[in-house]
């Protein structure tokens, strides 16, 4: 088992090395170039930016031609199909026998009392989670070998997503909050190289800057949490900070200027990191604009896996949050509040990646709002399902913007159902799992999560996820309406290159498909249904609320419909508004300026915190330099020293290199004559 | 071992210069002598400085490979000797002189007084990591500025001597107050060798608050510390290449090595008492320079800004008084070590491509120097502590230390973490991304060989530490064990006098 379990981790770094390191450009260079300071080559790479001016489209089937070997491309992709076997088999033996695995690898940190090691641990949890991310990565390294294949650089996009596989893998197996906090940064390293990995785009350079920076504000709080939990409990190991936490239930701990209550404080800071990972509300401007990386970047990183990075988080820590109601209330909240933002914000976005990106966003507030209450199960379930149904529609993206030569605005599409039958299928079982109709995986984990918000007496987050699941319904079939039906609105020349995707990006899609139909349905006794104890074991502290929404009658049977009946109306409002009379969006929209600009700016929050954070952060910046280091300390330094000793040495020392033997000389006589001084003093 | 081999280590560069000074002509031949003479000398010196480490028990407290003359009559006498904070500090002295060596093959202005400088360099910086007696020390600690002093002024940039000048007054403050305090320290215990000051039963509390601040005005200048660094970007700014490196890599550290060679241990009430004072300074270094450094339009002087604030982790880290707080010190300086000293190789590279440092002369370097976006890419993120990179331990366990102090300080200080993020990757993207339209970068070579060797083994390096800090965190592990107990004892006595006063 211990060679199964490290194998699964590490193959995929082995395959980033060797495809990073051997396959690209970066090795191919050495040997050449030898001599800097002679005449300069001609150089093989001159021409490359001839090819990139395209402007916000995915850059796809631009980027010229590949020439060089394609090993690195099979041989990360056979090793990340190798995890997934490995992965589905560990996950197999888990259902029937629930149980912790420990491979202890390496030491890492040890000061003091401070010991973090290198450690595989496995439990159910983690079995979930190495489904979901070795699931997802091979099936998104297949999907590449066909996407990017005109890339000249499609070694090092493989390299990065093994790198970044590999991240997630240590973050999901940590032992300890260090090794966790080491996955939870690499996998933002990942992430900010492939969000930028067409780094000649100004746009996707930005982008990826964001990315890292607003995440590194979340990892503040996680960072500042860890601190705490090593002072709170002389650890950082999981089972020992669990096993202390009873003990600390209740008690203040002394943290600035106030006394909290240890754990609500400590599990607020851990959860900002999350917050930060999984883009919710206040910290998810960054996800929108991750949409610059290439699709299967999305579907991998900013769909199924690193962004539910927070809410495995929390799982993992839910016997800490469980003796920290005020911090389960805050996630609640949060979770509410971005489900229903960001499925407003989706209503009238035009990018077809950036529908699915803020449809992400909400669906993760979905998940908080179910750890915030207490039903782990249920909210680790819907990441299980939603990873593979959000997975389908990004690669089913991919396929739509693959077939329009780079289009990704809806505007431009149009009536490309017919001409791409495959993909439009599986767009539509997509949405089917999305909006969560009856018996597709969504349906499951969706409806369990509104009943347990239900269920625990939140109707403010009730009403937010209803209100959400509207929406949610509406924005999809809306994408499928605007992208697949109606008359083409793209020129003639786009229309006619229009074709369906080669089948190694379409074999994919039917996994997940199947998934995204299916994996509800068998698995939901395990995940929530009556055995959910048994396959949880101790990686979830699951509360009550798992249990009622297990009971016959205790939702209503109203409750019980809402859902279906909220999602019939958002196909139905979405289908007269981009079917029936196309001219009712527009009419509304102009009738409803303010409220529609606010949306379409995503309720203005990137000028928001350009106005309250970027701009007094660059001019405080600016100001310490010029006024703070220039004008008071070297003013009333250095400078007003010099001016003074100039004054007195100017007409006496006039060749500026003499100044500097005079100063030399002075030194070495102080340091003489101190010398001499101390030898005489010390000889008495 | 029965030879001295501190001795050896210290002056054997000296040899190189006796080597040096024996080449006749100025002819090209001439001067690759010089450079080979010099490079084989460091990389001797490294290598049996290795011996040191193989030999070194790092299970013990005390000093190890200690030799002893007597010296200067009665008065003080030559006595080496190196322990757990000290030893890390030669090996990454003699470690990269031979890349400093490497990245000076290029300069052509007075190649053998430049070479000679910088092994009389690397004899003296070795020579304060090994002084065990306070006056050697101190002869050491100032004569190492006259080569520096040198280098940036006369191998410097335009403003060489501005910026020299600056670098002399400010240390020069500090290191008359560090003398004043030596002799008191001598006149009042009758000795200057360190391990008997170490020994000595202790200055009274209001002495030891004089001498703490004497020695602080060294130390704080040396580090630097806000408000004493502005000297540092300016002559960071005009050294050349390798000065930089030797400059933010060892001379930064000397003044954290002084807080604990002596401020910790031998004043330990005033350490206690002056606690809150360093965190304050030290934390508005960390927010401070690095809002300063975000702004910056020349490369060289945002890594220096970058050097104030992760300093200012060092100085924090140092006084949390506890494990963490100084394990995480020690291991930030050796990590800003290799990092820092990797990222002025980095600006040296394309400087000596491009003759500027101005950050907007660049952009979209990546499109023909691969390698060169990877390796600058891997130090800009052991810059910014990603977990993985040598410069997450050092980061991480200081502000853990921090913590346990103060919570007020770890989460301004950890505010660090986000605007390191900020300007390094604004660096980054400013100059290695992008598309590549500047006339002037079009046909710019990536990295040579000669420019790999010395970049690789420090890129080995920083992630090896990285994910395996063992070899080094274990080196002093016991020597800060050893120099926490009186601090511990001195808090709670402060704590007492603290708390029956109130009563």
């Amino acid at each position: 088992m211990n060679t199964v379990l490290s194998a699964i981790v590490f193959l995929p770094l082995i395959g980033a090395l060797l495809a990073g390191l051997l396959g690209t450009k970066v090795f191919r260079q050495l040997g050449r170039d030898s001599d800097v300071y002679g005449e300069h080559h001609a150089h093989a790479h001159d021409d490359h930016h001839e090819a990139h001016g395209h402007g916000h489209d995915d850059g796809h089937g631009h980027h010229g031609h590949y020439d060089g070997p394609m090993w690195p491309m099979y041989l990360t992709t056979a090793l990340l199909c190798l995890c997934a076997v490995l992965s589905w088999y560990v996950f197999l033996g888990f259902l029937h026998e629930p149980r912790v695995e420990k491979v202890e690898v390496l030491h890492w940190i040890n000061s003091g009392a401070l010991s973090a090691n290198w450690m595989i641990r496995v439990d159910t949890l983690t079995a979930v989670m190495l489904v979901v991310v070795n699931t997802v990565s091979a099936l998104v390294h297949i999907y590449s070998l066909g996407y990017m294949s005109h890339d000249e650089s499609q070694p090092r996009f493989f390299a990065y997503l093994s790198l970044f596989t590999f991240a997630m893998l240590m973050l999901v197996t940590a032992d300890n909050l260090v090794q966790m906090f080491f996955g939870w940064e690499g996998v933002g390293l990942a992430s900010y190289l492939l969000i930028g990995f067409w780094y000649q785009r100004d746009s996707a350079c930005a982008a990826a800057m964001k990315a890292f920076i607003v995440n590194r504000v979340g990892d503040f709080g996680f960072a500042l949490g860890i601190f705490g939990c090593f002072l709170v409990f002389k650890t950082v190991d999981f089972d020992t900070i669990f096993a202390a936490a009873p003990g600390m239930a209740g008690k203040p701990m002394q943290f600035l200027a106030w006394q909290p209550d240890t754990l609500t404080v400590l599990c607020l800071l851990l959860f900002m990191g999350a917050m930060g990972k999984s883009a919710q509300f206040l910290l998810h401007t960054w996800l929108p604009d991750a949409m610059e990386g290439p699709t299967p970047v999305s579907a991998l990183i900013h769909a199924a896996t690193m962004v539910t990075a927070g809410v495995f988080m929390v799982a993992r820590l839910s016997p800490m949050f469980e003796l920290a109601p005020y911090a389960k209330d805050f996630v609640v909240i949060i979770g509410a509040v971005t489900a229903f933002f960001a499925a407003s914000v989706g209503l009238v976005q035009n990018d077809i990646k950036r529908v699915i990106a803020y449809s992400t966003c909400s669906q993760l507030g979905y998940m908080f709002v179910a750890l915030g209450v207490g039903a782990y199960g249920a909210g680790v379930f819907h990441l299980f399902t939603h990873a593979f149904f959000k997975a389908l529609l990004f690669l089913g993206s991919g396929s739509v913007i693959h077939a329009m030569s780079g289009e990704q605005d809806m505007r431009k599409m149009g009536g490309l159902g017919p001409l791409i039958k495959i993909t439009f299928v599986m767009m539509i079982i997509g949405n089917l799992a999305l909006t969560g109709f009856p018996f597709t995986s969504g349906y499951f984990s969706k409806d369990a999560i509104i009943e347990s918000a239900y269920v625990s007496g939140w109707s403010f987050a009730y009403w937010a996820l209803i209100v959400a699941a509207f929406f949610t319904s509406f924005y999809s079939w809306r994408l499928t309406f605007m992208t697949f039906c109606g008359q083409p609105r793209a020129d003639r020349e786009t229309m006619e290159h229009v074709h369906e995707s080669p089948n190694v990006m379409l074999i994919p899609l039917y996994v997940l498909a199947v998934g995204a139909l299916f994996a509800g349905f068998f698995f939901k006794d395990y995940f929530i249904g009556h055995d959910f104890k048994e396959f949880w074991g101790t990686s979830l502290a699951n509360g009550p609320v798992m249990e009622e929404i297990e009971q016959e009658g205790a939702v209503p049977l109203v409750v019980k419909w809402s859902p279906f009946i909220v999602m019939a109306l958002g196909f139905v409002v979405a289908w007269v508004f981009y079917i029936r009379d196309t001219s009712i969006p527009r009419r509304l929209a102009e009738q409803h300026q303010p409220l529609y600009k606010f949306l379409l700016n995503k309720w203005y929050f990137d000028e928001l915190y350009d106005l309250i954070f970027v701009r007094p952060t660059m001019w405080l910046g600016r100001f310490l330099w010029k006024k703070g280091d220039g004008f008071i300390i070297d003013g009333f330094g250095p400078d007003g020293v010099s001016s003074v000793v100039n004054d007195v040495t100017r007409g006496v020392v006039r060749l500026q290199t003499g100044y500097l033997y005079h100063y030399a000389f002075a030194m070495m006589i102080g340091v003489a004559a101190f010398t001499s001084w101390f030898l005489f003093g010390g000889a008495h | 071992m029965s030879w001295p081999i501190l001795s050896v280590i210290t002056f054997l560069p000296l040899l190189g210069v006796l080597f040096i000074l024996m080449v006749r002509g100025e002819d090209e031949t001439a001067l690759r002598n010089v450079r080979w003479g010099t490079f084989w000398t460091t990389l001797v010196t490294f290598l049996i400085s290795l011996l040191i480490w193989v030999g070194f028990d790092s299970g013990a407290t005390g000093f190890q490979f200690v030799e002893e003359h007597s010296w200067l009559g009665s008065a003080a006498s030559y006595k080496l000797g190196v322990d757990g904070i000290s030893m890390p500090f030669v090996i990454l002295t003699t470690f990269l002189m031979p890349i400093c060596i490497l990245a000076s093959w290029h300069v052509t202005k007075r190649v053998k007084e430049y070479m000679i400088a910088f092994l009389v360099l690397e004899t003296l910086m070795i020579g304060v990591f090994c002084s065990l007696d306070i006056v050697l020390f101190y002869l050491f600690f100032e004569a190492g500025l006259i080569p520096m002093f040198l280098i940036i002024g006369i191998w410097g940039g335009p403003r060489r001597v501005y910026a020299s000048f600056k670098f002399f007054l400010y240390t020069l403050l500090g290191s008359v107050l560090m003398l004043l305090a030596i002799i008191y320290m001598y006149w009042t215990s009758g000795t200057t060798d360190i391990t008997q000051l170490l020994a000595h039963p202790g200055f009274t509390p209001e002495a030891q608050k004089w001498l703490w601040l004497a020695f602080f005005a060294s130390f704080a200048v040396k580090m630097p510390m806000w408000p004493v660094h502005t000297w540092l970007p300016d002559a960071h700014v005009e050294a050349p290449t390798a000065g930089s490196v030797i400059l933010a890599a060892i001379l930064l550290k000397m003044g954290g090595y002084g807080f604990l060679r002596f401020s910790l241990p031998m004043f330990p009430d005033a350490s206690v008492y002056f606690q809150d004072f360093v965190f304050f300074l030290s934390v508005i270094a960390i927010v401070y320079t690095s809002l300063v450094a975000l702004m910056q339009e020349d490369m060289k002087k945002l890594i220096a800004y970058s050097s104030v604030a992760h300093m200012g982790f060092v100085t924090m880290g140092i006084f949390a008084l506890n494990r963490q707080g100084i394990d995480g010190a020690m291991f930030q300086m050796i990590s800003h070590g290799l990092v820092s000293g990797a990222l002025f190789l980095c600006v040296g590279v394309v400087y000596d491509r491009m003759h500027t440092r101005e950050i907007a002369a660049y952009g979209g370097l990546v499109n023909n120097m691969p390698l060169y976006a990877f390796t600058f890419m891997v130090f800009t993120m052991a810059n910014v502590g990603l977990p993985g990179t040598s410069g997450f331990i050092g980061e991480f366990l200081s502000l853990m230390g921090a913590f346990k102090a103060s919570t007020w300080v770890a989460f301004f200080a950890t505010t660090g973490v986000i605007l390191s993020a900020a300007y390094a990757l604004w660096l980054y993207r400013r100059v290695v991304f992008g598309k590549l339209t500047k006339p002037a970068l079009m046909k710019l070579p990536d990295m040579t060989p000669r420019e790999l060797a010395m970049l690789l083994p420090l890129i080995l390096l920083t992630i090896f530490f990285g994910a395996y800090p063992g070899p080094i965190l274990n080196l002093f592990g016991p020597t800060v064990e050893s120099i926490i107990k009186p601090l511990n004892e001195a808090a709670a006595a402060a704590h007492l006098l603290a708390t029956a006063s109130l009563q």
